[in-house]
């Protein structure tokens, strides 16, 4: 299958392809790559990619998937309102 | 990567302002210059910065480094010659006065802008609300509007500057650690790192909020402190805030970046000097509250993340840009107090004319020996 199909984050659309150029560009580093590319960064807070982009990692530097590091988890756990947060009603 | 034994210059840190002085030091043709970053690049307060641009300072230092800063953001494809798009985005920003006396300021402020030639201007609560429509400006007294003020992408800047670096043969290690400095007879010999010792006479300080730490490693006691700033951004939306909204009373700032979410933050008066980056729920708290009272049509996003960084704060609020008296070869380019960002283009010319012993290109004096003398000018806009 081509690489440019195969969509590791949605949020940020990016395919394998494109997270392997910015890895043969000499970035190593989940948040290396989060930052240029913006990896994880949307509103899905990385729930799929975060799964796939260690694979990837491991697989370059000949590594276990364990010995790749995740990026800081930041609060909030999942996507919540200002409005919810201050204690105003919001219908859901 | 091997680590060089021997540089020209070592810089500690590589954020945007380090890597700004090994691009400037590196395009004036010195050789051998080696950055040293603990982390990943921008891994500090750089990327973890609220990522405006503002001119509407209230320092004559600070406006002449932010005027002049951003015409190199204006024109970094064709200085950095890259393609990037560092997403500058000048849709202004908008300062609120929530009395009196801070408008008064604020006059005081435009007049010291108009000098320095910065486009900002007076608006009327009214105005205000033409420019920012879902505005609550119910308790706003009036404002400042700077048109050619706003955004741009700390991490694609931080890249733009490294592959700039890169290309004329910056040695930037990342993941490497700077654990000492030694000194031979009062002057600078080197610098241990925990890859190998890299021998130099020069060395600059550009570690943000860690500068103090590489301060005491040449026995300097530096009048900065570290403090934790707190910000969140919210979902993706579709654009409808051009500037960004920002009140130093009120204390908040509120920003929507190009790609969509909102940027927002405020500084906490009783935070202590500490090295914490975590984040908190009273943060969270707090800004909710005020950004749903302030722009009432933002409390439908949904918060995506908060993180926290490391103001590097000065007793006057301006940074430090010299080299040390007491250790020749010292040089330190520290103390933003929350917007090196900003000023890092500017920074790090002015930086690289130093340790070439150049005439300044703009005149500052940013020393140390301000803090001993007193009479300091004190910045009054920060959040």
């Amino acid at each position: 299958m081509d690489e440019n199909d195969i969509i590791i984050c949605r949020c940020e659309d990016l395919s394998l392809a494109e997270i392997r150029e910015v890895i043969e560009e000499g970035y190593t580093n989940i948040d290396e790559i989060k930052r240029i590319i913006r990896l994880g960064m949307g509103p899905c807070r990385g729930g799929t990619c975060l799964q796939l982009i260690d694979r990837v990692l491991a697989e370059y530097q000949g590594a276990g998937r364990d010995e790749i590091q995740m990026p800081t988890n930041r609060p909030p756990v999942e996507g919540i309102k200002l409005k919810e947060i201050v204690g105003d009603a919001v219908e859901r | 990567m091997l680590l060089k034994d021997r540089a020209e210059t070592v810089i500690i840190g590589g954020g945007v302002i380090g890597l700004a002085i090994a691009y400037n030091l590196a395009k004036k043709g010195m050789d051998d210059i080696v950055v040293l970053e603990r982390e990943y690049l921008g891994s500090g307060a750089t990327g973890r910065c609220g990522a405006g641009i503002r001119q509407q300072w209230g320092t004559e230092m600070n406006c002449r480094l932010a005027r002049k800063s951003m015409d190199i953001f204006e024109n970094m494809n064709e200085l950095l010659d890259t393609e990037m798009d560092i997403e500058l985005k000048q849709q202004g920003y908008l300062l609120l006065a929530f009395s009196d006396k801070e408008m008064e300021q604020f006059r005081k402020n435009l007049e010291l802008q108009a000098r320095e030639n910065i486009p900002s201007r007076e608006v009327t609560p009214e105005e205000a609300k033409e420019i920012v429509p879902h505005l609550n400006t119910d308790d706003v007294v009036g404002g400042t509007f700077c048109p050619t003020d706003g955004h741009a992408n700390p991490f694609l800047v931080v890249k733009a500057y490294e592959d700039a670096a890169r290309r004329l043969g910056v040695e930037i290690n990342t993941f490497t650690e700077a654990v000492d400095i030694i000194k031979e007879a009062g002057r600078i010999s080197g610098v241990q790192t925990d890859k190998g010792f890299i021998a130099t006479d020069k060395v600059v300080n550009a570690a943000g909020g860690y500068s103090c730490q590489i301060g005491e490693m040449v026995g300097l006691d530096l009048p900065v402190k570290p403090e934790r700033h707190e910000i969140l951004v919210t979902e993706r939306v579709e654009p409808f805030q051009g500037p960004m909204v920002m009140s130093f009373s009120y204390n908040i700032y509120c920003q929507q970046t190009p790609g969509g979410p909102f940027l927002m933050g405020f500084g906490d008066p009783d935070e202590p000097a500490s090295f914490n980056r975590k984040s908190s729920w009273h943060f969270l708290e707090e800004m909710a509250k005020k950004t749903y009272k302030l722009l009432p049509a933002l409390g439908d996003l949904r918060v995506v993340r908060q993180w926290a960084g490391l103001y590097n704060i000065t007793p006057d609020r301006q940074p430090i840009i010299t080299e040390s008296r007491e250790v020749p070869g010292f040089y330190m380019a520290i103390g933003f107090s929350g917007h090196g960002f900003m000023i890092a283009p500017m920074t790090g010319i002015l930086m690289s004319e130093m340790i070439l012993g150049e005439e300044l290109s703009l005149d500052i004096n940013l020393d140390l020996e301000r803090f001993e003398k007193g009479n300091l000018i004190l910045e009054p806009s920060v959040v």
